[in-house]
């Protein structure tokens, strides 16, 4: 099929070290030639082998002659991929430009003036897809791989990519098909095939599908932790420590996986990775502003965080007594999502568990101690944490997880209609009636296989691919 | 040929089995000049097989037929002898009509309702080529995947060499084409029951391009009333109030005396001998070329494939009132005569029976349906159409179903009016065609309640309700039918939202009525609908506390208790359905070329290309298609639309 050329910043927007702009299409390498010199400032893309990288020069459209050294934008690396043996199956043209966001988005106006079409989101995957490279649920796959923010969503892509959720779902079908296929048999045989007793087996083995289809979309929960990673709020009052922790968690072995800027323009958002978990912390420390009315704004944005969070953690000064604020705070958390910390246990202690405690009211929170300064108590802390979202279960990451909305809606689907066929059971409904929800849960999630093709689900999905991939 | 001697009709119709007589009438009955051959003018409607029409899944063919202005319908209303409403155990989208016919009767009266129609000629003769024109190429969109261009029908040639010039023929051959019969070692070159077959005709099919098939099909033996002991065997009675087929038929002017059918079974002995002969069988010496039906097997076949069972069920059934025949159901065979003997004789009841005419199988030529459009007519032979088991189906009601399709749309054809074309979701004859057209049948194809993924909606007690309008939009339907239609519907509504709409309170009438009926007493009003909705109630059972109701038809008091009480289920289905539409719904043009949609598996480009489906829906259904490739193929008619193509 012929194509048009399309570009797309194949990296997303960001500060990163390095931007690359993919170009893929019938005259992909014409189109990056327009913009591309050697060292030499001389066009060369054109005589390039297939599958090799080169150095050189992205220079404005409309250069040319000598003046080229003018017209530099940046310093790249090019490589060109002729087709069928890329990632589109098409020619693609790759510009590893210099990061940040004004380089990057100057060079691709340049791809674009050249002649590309800004890709629509998910094209590039789309003609993939469309050109044989890849099947339905590996695309879906891709697009996680590319959202996923931690190692752990990033193990659970893999393995939808290798198949396994294909294949969990392709289980569960084939039971339920088995039913319908035993149902319909007995309909059109009866004299051979006898009802006798089903409705107590089915009721059994509905029984055991519902739990496993339960099971999955219980794991959504995780799946979506996995993939965007918990929303992390540190609050307390003021010289507590918040800072330190911060940095703590951040700094040193721990990498810094992204750093963006908020939607409110005094938050600063960190992302890290904990054990391979992904937290997104809001420090509540970048919540002051000059402004005199700060404790006010302060507590409205911390109210309004911590009612978003996924994890609250909340830090005392252990070594002076509690106070208004740290009530206050303690008013607004919700304990079960709030690790309380029991910080500066480094210096003479004057606040410990049981007082805390006394503070909450009742209330179960889980307290620890730590020190920011001496690092200590941190490794308790982590275990907390995966305690508290994975249940412990991170080390066994075999399990399929869901991390896909489109998979979670079906799979939900799957088990209201299993719960009709329950109630037809219960109501002592004829058994041919039965199939008509066992062919519907059937159906449902044959959308995740995509063995059961909807109207408008390949475009659907298509339209939720990134930019760029 | 002398030129006074020319014959110039509208429609030939080859064949008057179940199919050609529909086919036939239907023409005919659109204005059409209209003429039916057969081999012999007394098969006109012959039953060669089991003397019954409907049954499981077949009983809503024949009551779909009747409701779009078939025939069917009012001749076993006319004929029956017993009738009976199966499966009344289930849920109501498998209750399934069945009536045992009078043969001689049936055949009769179809004869005569063909002798009677206006623009309709019966003709005794052998139909032996087809004759055609090559449509000039430059009306040829698209070249034939074959290589050759379109072509269409000029008329029909006969053994004795007449010509009959015509612009569409509808072949409905059944089982005469090269057809042989064997009974064990013996052959005979015969059509059903010793009639003569057509030989000539497959010639000039091949040599149109049309792809054959053979299949067989069998029957068992009919024995003497006489030689049989039914104190030995358990009395098959008829329902006690009698449904009629027809729509149009008065329910009142059929309850009358019936017929009654037995019911025995085999035993050791039986499939003892039958083991120690399979040699002796013709399909498992392997004489026999063709594939049987899987669903309507012979006794050897179920003693090979049930080896477990112990007995199987053997039904007598009466061939008419005015014969000492009677069909032996469920003990189809091949085997020779002698083994047949013994073998019949070790059922109880059977043991002194003497068989009046042997059971045999036939093998016969048919086609690939694959070749048929959906309004089954070939893709590539203009004005030819075919229906029955010619299209690789078995059974009068499939026959039947079919024979009025192909005939409608002949007829509409002529009158350059749109197609006949029910899909899926709207009757039997929909699933019937769509299967037959786009699945690789390797064998008589029957049909059955588990090929119709909606049946909840499609009951045979809402066929005129599903089908009477396409029927009077068609033509075939008379005003005073259709307006008998419109008057239903209206008295179903008004009941149904009566029944809504009027609420009990919990008082203590309501409430030991409950009681009585072992119901659980109501907390707040309800309405009557929610009663009848209780599976221990229904619409009879609360008359006493439903004063205000009106006396209704039986059939329409019937649709509002179904639609009140499996009102859930029908919104369900009716959900599916939905689904199912938005992929029938997008067509694919006819002038794609697969070759240019990339990444189509090999297997699947080239059944696309072959069968050229008219939809993604049906595409999916083709053996060899995946989801896979239907996906692609999505993506790709996307992308074609947005390239203006």
């Amino acid at each position: 099929m012929k194509t048009d050329t399309i570009a797309a910043i194949a990296t997303g927007l960001s500060e990163a070290g390095i931007g690359i702009i993919r170009v893929s299409g019938r005259d992909a390498v014409e189109t990056a030639d327009r913009i591309c010199r050697s060292k030499k400032g001389e066009k060369f893309l054109l005589t390039v082998k297939s599958h090799t990288i080169h150095y050189g020069y992205i220079v404005g459209c409309d250069c040319c002659g000598a003046d080229w050294k003018d017209h530099i934008i940046d310093e790249v690396m090019i490589s060109v991929m002729k087709g069928p043996y890329s990632y589109t199956a098409e020619d693609t043209v790759e510009i590893n430009c210099h990061g940040g966001i004004l380089v990057v988005k100057k060079a691709m106006e340049e791809v674009l003036r050249a002649g590309a079409r800004l890709a629509e989101p998910g094209e590039f995957t789309k003609r993939a897809f469309l050109n044989g490279r890849i099947d339905l649920t590996k695309a879906e796959a891709v697009m996680d791989v590319i959202h996923s923010q931690s190692e752990m969503a990033l193990s659970s892509s893999i393995h939808q990519l290798k198949g396994d959720l294909a294949e969990k779902i392709k289980d569960l079908r084939a039971k339920l098909l088995y039913e319908v296929a035993f149902i319909e048999s007995a309909l059109d045989d009866p004299e051979h095939i006898s009802l006798e007793g089903y409705r107590e087996k089915l009721s059994e083995k509905l029984c055991t599908v519902k739990d496993e289809i339960y099971r999955l979309i219980q794991s959504s929960d995780q799946g979506k932790l996995m993939k965007e990673g918990i929303n992390t709020v540190i609050v307390g009052k003021p010289n507590v420590g918040k800072s330190s922790l911060l940095n703590l968690l951040v700094g040193e072995d721990r990498a810094i996986v992204t750093e963006i800027a908020g939607t409110t323009r005094d938050i600063i958002q960190e992302s890290i990775t904990l054990h391979g978990i992904g937290l997104n912390i809001i420090d509540t420390a970048g919540i002051r502003s000059a402004e005199d009315k700060v404790e006010q704004i302060g507590v409205e944005k911390a109210i309004h965080f911590v009612e978003k969070a996924d994890l609250i953690l909340f830090l005392i000064d252990a070594s002076v007594p509690l106070d208004e604020n740290d009530r206050r705070i303690c008013s607004l958390i919700q304990p079960e999502k709030t690790v309380i910390l029991l910080n500066k246990t480094d210096l003479k202690s004057v606040v410990d568990e049981k007082d805390v405690l006394e503070m909450a009211g009742g209330d179960h929170f889980r307290i620890l101690k730590i020190s920011t300064l001496e690092k200590t108590g941190i490794d308790a802390f982590e275990e907390t944490i995966e305690n508290m979202f994975f249940q412990g279960k991170l080390s066994s990451d075999h399990q399929v997880v869901i991390t896909n909305l489109r998979h979670k809606e079906a799979l939900q689907e799957a088990y209201e209609d299993l719960k009709l066929v329950e109630k037809s059971i219960s109501d002592e409904m004829p058994e041919d009636f039965y199939s008509i929800d066992l062919m519907g849960a059937y159906a449902a999630l044959g959308k995740i296989t995509g063995e059961e093709v909807g109207e408008d689900l390949v475009n659907e999905i298509f339209s939720k691919f990134c930019m760029g991939k | 040929m002398l030129e006074d001697s020319r014959n110039i009709v509208d429609v030939c119709v080859v064949g008057a089995g179940h199919a050609g007589c529909e086919a036939a009438l239907a023409c005919a009955r659109l204005g059409l000049e209209t003429v039916i051959f057969t081999v012999s003018i007394d098969s006109i409607a012959l039953m060669p097989c089991n003397p019954n029409i409907g049954g499981t899944s077949k009983g809503h063919l024949v009551r779909e037929l009747d409701a779009l202005g078939g025939e069917m319908g009012k001749n076993i209303d006319k004929t029956f002898i017993q009738s009976k409403m199966l499966n009344l155990s289930k849920g109501p989208a498998v209750h399934s009509l069945r009536a045992q016919a009078d043969k001689a009767e049936y055949s009769r009266a179809m004869r005569k309702v063909l002798e009677n129609q206006e623009h309709l000629t019966i003709k005794q003769a052998e139909v032996c080529e087809l004759l055609w024109e090559e449509i000039p190429s430059d009306q040829n969109e698209r070249p034939d995947d074959s290589g050759s261009g379109k072509k269409k029908i000029v008329g029909i040639k006969t053994f004795t060499g007449m010509i009959y010039e015509c612009r569409a023929v509808v072949l409905c051959t059944g089982t005469y084409l090269r057809a042989r019969c064997l009974c064990g070692e013996s052959i005979t070159y015969t059509g059903p029951n010793g009639l003569q077959a057509a030989n000539h005709l497959t010639d000039s099919l091949k040599k149109l391009g049309i792809e054959m098939r053979r299949f067989k099909t069998g029957t068992p033996a009919r024995m003497d009333k006489r030689s049989i002991d039914f104190s030995k065997m358990e009395e098959q009675f008829g329902d006690e109030r009698i449904v009629p087929f027809s729509f149009s038929t008065d329910p009142e002017s059929i309850q009358k005396e019936q017929a009654s059918c037995w019911l025995t079974y085999t035993n050791e002995r039986t499939h003892e001998i039958i083991r120690s002969n399979l040699d002796r069988s013709p399909i498992y010496a392997g004489i026999i070329e063709g594939t049987g039906p899987r669903y309507c097997p012979s006794i050897e076949d179920k003693v090979v494939k049930f080896a477990e069972k112990e007995k199987h069920q053997v039904f007598l059934e009466p061939e008419g009132l005015h014969t000492n025949e009677m069909y032996v159901g469920g003990m189809s065979s091949s085997l020779p005569e002698d083994v047949q003997v013994a073998m019949y004789r070790t059922v109880p009841g059977l043991e002194h029976c003497k068989i009046v005419r042997n059971a045999y199988a036939i093998e016969y030529d048919c086609i690939d349906a694959r070749q048929l459009k959906p309004s089954l007519e070939f893709r590539r032979i203009e004005g030819l159409f075919s229906g029955g088991q010619f299209n690789g189906s078995s059974g009068y009601e499939e026959a039947a179903g079919q024979g009025f399709v192909a005939g409608v749309n002949a007829a509409m054809f002529l009158l350059h009016r749109d197609p006949l074309i029910m899909d899926r979701s709207e009757s039997y004859i929909g699933v019937l065609i769509d299967d037959l057209i786009t699945k690789d049948n390797r064998e008589p194809y029957r049909m059955m309640t588990s090929r119709a993924e909606y049946r909840l909606l499609l009951r045979q007690d809402n066929a005129d309700l599903r089908l009477r309008k396409k029927g009077y939009e068609i033509g075939l339907v008379t005003e005073e039918q259709y307006q008998a239609l419109l008057r239903k519907e209206k008295q179903i509504k008004e009941e149904t939202e009566r029944l809504k709409n009027t609420k009990v309170g919990a008082n203590r009438e309501i409430q030991s009525f409950l009681e009585e009926m072992g119901s659980t007493p109501l907390k707040t009003a309800a309405s009557l609908a929610e009663l009848i909705c209780r599976p221990e109630l229904d619409y009879e059972k609360i008359a006493v506390i439903d004063q205000n109701r009106k006396t209704l038809p039986r059939d329409v008091i019937e649709q509002v208790e179904i639609e009140i009480k499996y009102e859930g289920y029908i919104s369900r289905q009716l959900k599916q359905v939905e689904q199912f539409k938005k992929m029938e719904k997008k067509k694919i043009p006819e002038s794609l070329d697969y070759d240019e949609v990339p990444s189509l598996r090999l297997e699947a480009r080239q059944k696309l290309k072959l069968f050229r489906p008219v939809s993604v829906g049906q595409a999916s259904r083709i053996s060899g298609v995946t989801p896979a490739d239907v996906s692609v193929l999505l993506v790709f008619l996307e992308h074609y639309k947005s390239m203006g193509k």
